[in-house]
């Protein structure tokens, strides 16, 4: 296998932090075609990369792949499991979100060649730079196998995030900026709390040593109904999570920031930041405190649903494109929150397939608004309607991705969003009136993506300034086709897609239910 | 029996980095006096640094050896030896950022320097004091000098009101120490912090008055060096000192009176007097309630009240105040038996990365200033990124390192703060501490939006080749001991308090 060795891994993680350092290199004012396409360059080589990743990637295998692991900070002179340590790896659960996150950043990073803003505030070295900073956090937050390891990440997507939004977001880009990096904050610095306290508790920070000793001595962490120790890490966990994914009611933060910030940042807000969240739900929370996890289920499951179906219903209120995508997102992520603690295979299948598509999907919903927003520079709907006849191919290209976003049959929504559907009525923790109120959700979510896309594409040209907006930019074409390929991809042949966290899901799901013996006995 | 000791039993190779910087701040003072001419005077701060450098070599040259000399008054074990890196290097860079800003607010005279010199080797030998009068000599040697310091921009009245303030709290500071001395001495019959951890364990058993004496003069020792670093309630004097004070040296007090205020409670509370207990038995000291409430009151009001600031000086003074509460967090956490050793290293390297990050937040402050010391507000901050994009993004480092965000020194002193605090079992105040530095994200990232979200023509007429030296070397260290920590935490770990002291 090409890409077995297990430093492939490190590979991947390090390709945009290097490419980062040589933009940096770089100078801004007579050398900005380099930089920009330096960055493209970077991005793809990732991109390349972790192809190599999941090539030499075992599906049959459920454990950790390609893992690395080397002492950082000796914190014991006598155990050496107790070191933190760079621990890094790929398995079923992550290897997705890692492709999904190597193939957004380059679509993002072309399509800000086309974004006037650059050209208007300036400091294109700085943006390129902090878009591949992002990439090298989020893909850390993937890979990292070691609590320490991962909080850092966790942390670092804040701040290239923070400033993308504030120096190229739209008017109100300080609020959201400062609102984003508190909100995210407060939630990942309990998570510190808890951190620390597993670690300690468990003489371990490496994620696998510390889910091997929950396994081997469930009291561990002593779980004793919903507020007990185990509770409170969990909650500490979960509350970050939360914040980031968000569930209703911590979302506050993220029609702001999501309206606000750039057309590419949005991409990879919605593409792949929410992800870091549900992601570290099933990451650490799952097989860490399972007993908890099991015992909270339906709360937060409750929450889900809610924000299901609020999402949807905002989204529909809306006047402002961006932002009815935006709480789109709020809803599609109550899926994947309810997916996840379905807690049986079908279930957490379906929510990591679904975090995909909705990276996807929801991306290229953002992709769609930031060419519109470029050419007639505002979001509200009623200023557009006949765009379709106007951009015929552009019109086609939105259609397929409003539909993917809806959940179409034959396309990537459905797959996932059925899926999960079918893990909720069929877990034992949920059961039928979740699944009931969550088919609401994708009920809604045709109306309101329908509505948005009758508003802007179909009807009669009847706004002058619509009639002669420019076609695409090849640059554009080639971002869009991208992503409809993969949504008839995944549409048409999801099983490739299940078949690499197989073993992983169900792996993770027999860990997380022997435990719940345990709460059903107290 | 008083017996003139010999000069061989006096031990005085151990003392030898402290002495070696009093003894060169001495011979400055003289070369100053005669051979440095009147307008030429950045040569004393030049042979200032040299002073700083030696003391700093001879200090790594003899890290590992411990031992005690003038007759026991006097302890060198690595953790003083690793504070004394501290204090060398916020006393480096405070002269680094000197040079020429004393030349521009026209206050140049070689007594600057050399008060700075003089000020951090008492700052050394309070690190190093076994004996409660040594504490209280060290005190005024590192005091004395700061009171001077503070008015050194005098006829002007904010640095002459610094200057008054800082010297009547302070000798107020130094009388509550020494009263708090004489009870303690009132209940053990000795100083020497040997003897008096030697002492306790009889006293917590008979109980009675002795037992109160000694809480009681606990008390006032902690009254009187929370004055020194700055903790509530007795942190009132900081803000107006700190904004009144030439900006060099509040960013080298703010560090360096840190350093030595919290060795010294360090060495009483955590060396001498971690046993005592109010019931016997008890596993955790009878000072730890005290500091923890403390350490929360200070954690809380630093950082809410830093929000309302709106000159950058004095926001670093508040910010100065919560961070007092992060180390005193670790002092608290010491109070436990088993954490000792851990919570010491904790607040040590807490205190080695504040260093760098603080005095390079200062220093661009610093550069920031104007020659009439105005421009220290936040507003003169606007559009800093684009005038001067270096010094923006090493600000940028600092405030991301106060605040505590990972691959910064900030990050790594929390966390070894919050570990002890929580092996400690101390949770409250570890989320006490963790919410509060989610408030202080607040006001850090307020200077960043302004440097650069904000349009506008900020200026950076002090940044001068040593202040952008300074500033650029501070964020390297920021950075390496945020990406490099093992580097620290090899050093740390071989700071053991309690093995030192037992007979």
């Amino acid at each position: 296998m090409p890409g077995s060795a297990p430093t492939l891994t490190s590979v991947v993680l390090f390709i945009p932090l290097v490419s980062m350092f040589i933009i940096l290199l770089l100078r801004e004012d007579t050398q900005r075609e380099y930089i920009k396409w330096g960055a493209l360059i970077g991005s793809l080589l990732t991109f390349a990369a972790s192809i190599l990743l999941w090539l030499g990637f075992d599906a049959s295998q459920p454990g950790l792949q390609l893992a690395q692991r080397t002492t950082w900070i000796n914190l014991s002179a006598t155990d050496a499991t107790y070191n933190i340590s760079y621990y890094v790896g790929v398995d079923g659960l992550s290897l997705l979100l890692i492709m999904l996150t190597t193939f957004i950043m380059p679509l993002a990073i072309l399509f800000s060649f086309r974004q006037h803003v650059l050209e208007e505030r300036g400091r294109q070295k700085l943006y390129y730079a902090f878009m591949l900073l992002l990439e090298w956090a989020m893909l850390g937050v993937f890979v990292a196998q070691d609590l320490f390891l991962f909080y850092i990440f966790w942390e670092i997507t804040l701040v290239p995030m923070y400033f993308l939004i504030g120096i190229w977001g739209a008017e109100e880009r300080i609020y959201a900026a400062i609102k984003f990096f508190l909100y995210t904050m407060a939630g990942s610095i309990l998570m510190l709390l808890a951190i620390l306290y597993v670690g300690t508790q468990a003489q371990t920070f490496a994620l696998p040593d510390i889910i091997a000793k929950v396994q081997a001595n469930p009291d561990l962490f002593p779980f004793a109904g919903l507020f007990s120790t185990q509770s409170f890490l969990f909650l500490g966990f979960l509350i970050a999570f939360a914040i980031k994914v968000p569930l209703w009611p911590l979302h506050s933060w993220l029609p702001d920031a999501h309206v606000q910030a750039p057309t590419a940042g949005s991409v990879i807000l919605a593409g792949v930041m929410l992800k870091l969240g549900t992601y570290g739900i099933v990451r650490f929370c799952l097989p860490m405190f399972p007993e908890a996890s099991v015992a909270w289920a339906p709360i937060i499951a409750v929450l889900a649903v809610i924000g299901i179906i609020y999402g949807a219903w905002v989204s529909y209120a809306q006047t402002d494109v961006k932002k009815l995508v935006a709480y789109s997102s709020v809803s599609h992520l109550g899926f994947v929150v309810l997916g996840i603690f379905a807690l049986n295979p079908q279930g957490l299948q379906g929510a990591i397939l679904q975090m995909v598509n909705h990276g996807i999907s929801t991306g290229g919903l953002f992709l769609l608004v930031g060419m519109l927003y470029e050419r007639r520079h505002t979001k509200a709907m009623e200023a557009y309607g006949g765009i379709w006849k106007v951009m015929p191919i552009f019109g086609g290209l939105s259609l397929v991705i409003a539909l993917s976003s809806m959940g179409l049959p034959g396309l990537n929504g459905f797959v996932g969003e059925f899926t999960i559907l079918l893990g909720t009525f069929g877990s034992p923790y949920l059961g039928f009136f979740f699944a009931l109120f969550a088919t609401l959700g994708v009920i809604l979510a045709a109306v309101y993506i329908l509505y948005m896309f009758q508003k802007v594409f179909m009807g009669e040209v009847d706004k002058e300034e619509n009639r002669n907006l420019p076609q695409l930019h090849w640059q554009e074409v080639t971002v869009l086709v991208a992503v409809v390929i993969v949504i008839f991809w995944i549409g048409l042949q999801p099983g490739l897609f299940f078949g690499t966290m197989d073993a992983s899901v169900n792996q993770l799901v027999t860990q997380v239910n022997s435990a719940a013996a345990n709460v059903v006995l107290r | 029996m008083f017996q003139i000791p010999s000069f061989e039993s006096l031990n005085v190779g151990l003392a030898l980095p402290a002495i070696s910087l009093a003894f060169g701040a001495c011979v400055l003072l003289l070369l100053d006096l005669f051979f440095v001419p009147k307008d030429r005077k950045e040569i004393t701060g030049y042979l200032a640094l040299v002073g700083v450098a030696v003391s700093f070599v001879i200090n790594l040259l003899t890290f590992n050896q411990s031992g005690t000399a003038f007759m026991g008054m006097f302890v060198a074990d690595t953790f003083s030896n690793f504070l004394n890196i501290v204090i060398l290097g916020s006393a480096f860079f405070g002269i680094l950022l000197s040079l020429d800003y004393v030349k521009r607010a026209g206050i140049e005279r070689g007594e600057y320097y050399i008060l700075l010199l003089i000020s951090a080797s008492g700052m050394m030998f309070m690190g190093s004091s076994n004996d409660l009068v040594m504490v209280f000599i060290a005190l005024e040697l590192l005091s004395i000098p700061l009171y001077v310091l503070a008015a050194f921009r005098t006829p002007e009245v904010r640095s002459e009101e610094a200057g008054m303030k800082y010297f009547i709290l302070g000798a107020f500071s130094s009388a509550f120490l020494v009263y708090g001395v004489a009870l303690v001495y009132g209940a053990t019959g000795t100083t020497n912090l040997s003897a008096i951890f030697n002492s306790v364990g009889a006293i917590v058993d008979a109980g009675g008055s002795a037992l109160f004496l000694l809480v009681a003069g606990t008390g006032l020792v902690l009254v009187g060096l929370g004055f020194k670093v700055a903790v509530v309630p007795f942190h009132m004097w900081t803000p107006d000192v700190y904004e009144g004070a030439p900006t060099p040296v509040t960013a080298f007090m703010s560090v360096g009176a840190k350093a030595g205020g919290f060795a010294a409670l360090l060495r009483i509370l955590a060396f001498a007097l971690p046993t005592v207990a109010l019931t016997q038995g008890d596993l955790v000291a009878a000072w730890q309630q005290t500091t923890w409430v403390i350490a929360a009151l200070t954690l809380i009001l630093g950082n809410l009240v830093a929000i309302a600031q709106t000159n950058i000086k004095r926001l670093l003074a508040y910010s100065s105040i919560a961070h007092a509460g992060y180390i005193l967090m670790a002092v608290a956490a010491a109070g436990t038996a088993g954490v000792t050793n851990e919570a010491t290293q904790a607040a040590l390297i807490y205190l080695l990365a504040y260093m760098f990050t603080n005095l390079g937040a200062f220093g661009v402050a610093l550069a920031v200033e104007r020659d009439d010391g105005t421009g220290t507000n936040l507003e003169d901050f606007v559009g800093l990124a684009r005038s001067r994009p270096g010094l923006a993004l090493m600000m940028v480092i600092f405030m991301l390192s106060l605040t505590g965000i990972p691959l910064t020194s900030g990050f790594i002193g929390k966390w070894f703060v919050f570990k002890a605090t929580l092996d400690a079992g101390l949770v409250v105040l570890a989320i006490i501490g963790v919410l509060t530095s989610v408030v202080s994200a607040f006001y850090y990232v307020r200077v960043i939006v302004n440097m650069y979200l904000r349009e506008g023509d900020a200026e950076a007429p002090g940044a001068t080749r040593a202040v952008n030296w300074a500033v650029y070397l501070a964020a390297a260290g920021t950075i390496i001991l945020g990406v490099f920590p093992f580097i620290v935490t090899n050093l740390s770990s071989a700071v053991t308090v309690a093995a030192n002291i037992l007979p």
